[in-house]
């Protein structure tokens, strides 16, 4: 049931799509660092440092969100023998490892001058840095195998592997005790982030979401390319 | 309405994710003494015994208790059942501060008495403008 699929059909849309992502993107990155740069209020313990957050926070939500979907996507195009599916993980990849990088990256420089250190093995910072391994194996992987049969299997074990991290990390700070604060925004009970706070971190969220959009669909592009140019219509 | 391997490959997946959250469940429950960034001063109180080891201890700084002594300082740690006394030479993060959380690494002397060689201010999770801490101070 899954196998009319035609690349040529979803070209048409998805090679036309990106300049106007590229367009939304620059839109809602430039108010979004306006608000977050500029027009939101200093924190009354942090000052300015809390500006950090508003490229942390997005970028650990957006990595988290990623592999959560290629995890979804590998494992259903495992069970129903989809080589679409594969091809959407294997586009959405690399945007999510950059920004889980991103997030280490930004967490250690927040963490400078707050905690005093750029780094502490403590549970949440520890599982953010395993999740960045599973992305670079599962990355690697498919420059490795060239057979797809193998490199669809290989890639689906190590989402799976790795999707256990996932709720490691976000309840890591409810668990243990560790030096990450917990989570300010709750969707069931009230949120311990000021609401001047909370809408540039939205805006944020916005425009990162955008930019792995963005990328996925040139990445995914790509793929299609290579499919038309093998010369199959269908998958 | 699907064949008979597709729900073969769906049953080795679901397999395949109970074993491994499983296994995650029991290797984090035998490890979580590493696991934990620091212990709090209840912790430290019935510790069956104490060793030379270096260990963090984190709570929040106690009110009023800081003590600066030329390059030393003194404070308590307290998660509000009880309070373990910090001893510290060296710089100070500069989220230090009474009645906020403190996480510090070094090495017991005692069960009341800490040697610490670095000090981590801990942030919580609230954040706010100045004027809003001052409304909510105000009232």
């Amino acid at each position: 049931m899954f196998k009319l699929f035609h690349p040529n059909r979803i070209f048409q849309i998805t090679s036309k799509a990106p300049k106007y992502i590229l367009f939304l993107f620059v839109i809602v990155l430039s108010v979004g660092l306006t608000e977050a740069l500029i027009l939101s209020p200093e924190d009354y313990k942090q000052s300015d440092a809390v500006r950090i957050m508003y490229v942390h926070v997005p970028a650990a939500w957006i990595s988290l969100g990623i592999f959560s979907s290629i995890t979804f996507l590998s494992i259903s195009g495992f069970i129903f023998k989809n080589k679409n599916f594969f091809l959407i993980s294997k586009s959405l990849a690399p945007s999510g490892f950059v920004f889980n990088i991103i997030a280490l990256v930004t967490g250690a420089i927040w963490g400078k001058p707050t905690w005093g250190t750029w780094w502490a093995w403590d549970a949440r910072i520890t599982s953010m840095l395993i999740l960045a391994l599973f992305y670079a194996m599962y990355l690697i992987s498919w420059r490795i195998y060239e057979s797809e049969e193998k490199v669809f299997k290989i890639t689906t074990f190590i989402t799976i592997l790795g999707i256990i991290n996932v709720p490691i990390i976000k309840y890591s700070v409810d668990w243990w005790n560790t030096l990450h604060q917990p989570a300010s925004i709750n969707i069931l009970s009230k949120s311990s982030i000021h609401s001047s706070m909370l809408f540039p971190l939205m805006i944020m969220t916005a425009a990162f979401a955008l930019f792995s959009l963005l990328i996925f669909l040139m990445k995914y592009n790509t793929e299609l390319i290579k499919i038309k140019n093998k010369g199959l219509d269908r998958l | 309405m699907y064949g008979r391997k597709v729900k073969l490959r769906f049953l080795f997946v679901v397999l395949v994710l109970i074993t491994l959250i499983l296994t995650a469940f029991l290797v984090l429950k035998s490890l979580e003494e590493n696991v934990v960034y620091f212990q709090s001063p209840s912790e430290i109180k019935v510790l069956p015994e104490l060793d030379k080891k270096k260990i963090r201890v984190g709570g929040m700084v106690k009110k009023n208790s800081i003590l600066v002594k030329a390059s030393e300082v003194k404070f308590v740690i307290t998660d509000f059942k009880n309070e373990i006394n910090v001893t510290y030479t060296g710089a100070i993060p500069n989220l230090f501060e009474e009645g906020k959380g403190v996480v510090a690494e070094g090495f017991l002397k005692d069960r009341n008495f800490f040697s610490a060689t670095k000090i981590l201010a801990k942030h919580d999770e609230n954040y706010m403008p100045p004027e809003v801490k001052q409304a909510l101070g105000e009232k």
